[in-house]
């Protein structure tokens, strides 16, 4: 029996959603060993090394004992604010996952084990294709800040509200300057679909690397991963959680699982963030090499490459650069990336101009 | 589906519109308003045009009600404890029996009108740019970005006393 192709639809869907949850599960712990591991070596140590082969197991050995520590709510905290508020922030981090592409589309071969609407079947790597994709990751990004002030109001703790409020302002700071530096590229791509924009930069100087936005939109990429970084407040921009003034910031208060839960959050976010940098500025599945396949699987490799490559700079930059000053980083935020990105807005626009698109 | 989608994003909006005002914390009340601009968003992408919903959770549900939710968080406001006095009541009769008035005409109006579907309409982000920068709008649309430029250059000219 076939079910009817909205049933097909949905039971994709479902498997595709259940199939990313737990690869960015599995992405995040391995994060954080690999963070611990490469941070170790930037300084000189061995870092993690015991559980399981190179320390491998590590996370799970966290994960173990998360899980059986005691959970604590201060007793002054507002009870269901402070329970939702992980929830809220980990939902959020998913949720703008859906959208992005993470690999070329992609045929299902004719096993026989497969029912047989799914033989042969076409499938998008990606589990909604929106016409506003961009805008949908932006506005789940505008979302995600509300996990991060619930949690450090709930607690009430001085700390924890400082870390809230402060997190909520670098991120609404941030959020323009990161929504100025994709309109370049949507200007050039003439849609806000992730799909278009990615195959936008394959056609490009011949198919060869230098057509990827990082470089025809050189400043933008700049802004974006400056903004991206405080976004979602790595070093040098993670003041919300400056442990020298705030302890832990809004998740001082927050143990056991609901700590690795934000934890979680964190992790995805960052993980978003440099997919979407794959998929805007770098081509995307793309080679960027002319002759060399980026089809099928060899596509899903290299998109994951790219992926990985960003993720080792946010580890590297955090291994490297000092945290800033509250000041700096707002005044940074302000006066350098938003002028820049305004002004590259301009040259963009010109060009498409001049060029009668 | 979409007729699911709605009544479950309708339910939605006007419950949490309804913890809006029922509340007395006011985090509360501003974070249920958020639950209510993103439903609202559902049914704008329900009724086909995603740059409308895009927009109203990125403006309104995003930017908007964090500055609320940072001056609520900011200023500390306790939960209103007291209840209304006297005078607080009569307005209260007053503002149902209005409600009640709105809704009673409303019914009649909805009494009226034959259930249909909506007139096509096409919603695309590249046809709200044709309007919204058209000769019929663009006159419009622009004054509109003048005002907001004033009204910011005039609450930075307030709230900076020496520039």
């Amino acid at each position: 029996m076939t079910p009817s192709p909205l049933v097909q639809e949905l039971i994709l869907a479902a498997i595709k959603v259940a199939l990313l949850i737990g690869a960015l599960q599995g992405l995040f712990s391995l994060m954080t060993w690999i963070e611990r591991r490469v941070l170790a070596f930037m300084q000189f140590r061995l870092g993690p090394n015991r559980t399981g082969p190179f320390g491998i197991l590590q996370p799970i050995a966290d994960g173990i004992k998360l899980f059986f520590k005691e959970e604590l709510m201060p007793a002054a905290a507002n009870k269901w604010a402070f329970l939702a508020a992980p929830v809220l922030a980990v939902t959020m981090s998913f949720l703008a996952v859906a959208v992005l592409p993470y690999g070329p589309p992609f045929r299902l071969p004719s096993w026989g084990f497969l029912p047989e609407w799914l033989q042969g079947r076409e499938l998008q790597l990606q589990i909604a294709t929106l016409d506003v994709g961009l805008l949908f990751v932006f506005a789940i990004t505008a979302l995600g800040v509300y996990g991060v002030v619930l949690a450090g109001w709930a607690a009430n703790n001085k700390y924890s509200l400082l870390g809230g409020l402060r997190s909520a302002a670098q991120m609404f700071s941030y959020e323009l300057a990161l929504g100025l530096s994709f309109v370049g590229v949507i200007m050039l791509a003439g849609s806000f679909q992730i799909n278009d924009i990615v195959s936008s930069q394959a056609s490009r100087a011949g198919g060869w690397f230098l057509g990827w936005n990082a470089f025809v939109q050189f400043p933008a990429f700049l802004v974006y991963f400056a903004a991206a970084t405080a976004e979602v407040a790595r070093t040098p921009f993670d003041l919300p959680e400056g442990e020298t003034e705030l302890v832990a910031g809004f998740h001082t208060e927050y143990s056991s699982m609901r700590f690795a839960l934000i934890q979680m959050a964190e992790y995805v976010n960052m993980i978003t963030v440099a997919a979407l940098a794959t998929n805007l500025f770098l081509g995307g599945w793309h080679s960027g090499i002319p002759g060399v396949p980026s089809e099928g699987l060899p596509g899903f490799l290299f998109w994951g490459g790219k992926l990985a490559v960003l993720l080792f700079v946010f580890i590297w930059l955090r291994g490297t650069l000092p945290r800033f000053r509250y000041d700096q980083l707002m005044h940074f935020g302000w006066k350098v990336l938003i002028p820049v990105a305004a002004v590259w807005i301009l040259v963009t626009a010109t060009g498409v101009a001049l060029a009668g698109r | 589906m979409d007729q699911i989608l709605f009544y479950a994003a309708a339910a939605l909006a006007i419950g949490s519109a309804l913890v809006v005002i029922g509340q007395r914390n006011p985090i509360y009340s501003a974070f249920a308003l958020i639950v209510t601009l993103c439903s609202l968003s559902v049914i704008f992408g329900l009724l086909g045009s995603p740059f409308i919903a895009a927009l109203q959770v990125i403006v309104y549900a995003g930017a908007i009600m964090v500055l609320f939710l940072f001056v609520l968080m900011l200023l500390n406001v306790e939960s209103e404890q007291q209840a209304a006095g006297r005078g607080g009541r009569a307005l209260g009769a007053i503002a149902v029996a209005l409600v009640a008035l709105l809704v009673a005409q409303a019914g009649a109006v909805l009494a009226r009108v034959e259930p249909g579907p909506a007139p096509a309409f096409d919603a695309s982000t590249r046809r709200m740019a044709e309007i919204l920068f058209s000769p019929q709008f663009l006159y419009v649309f622009e004054a509109t970005s003048i005002l907001i430029l004033a009204a910011l250059v005039g609450s930075i000219a307030l709230a900076k006393k020496d520039l």
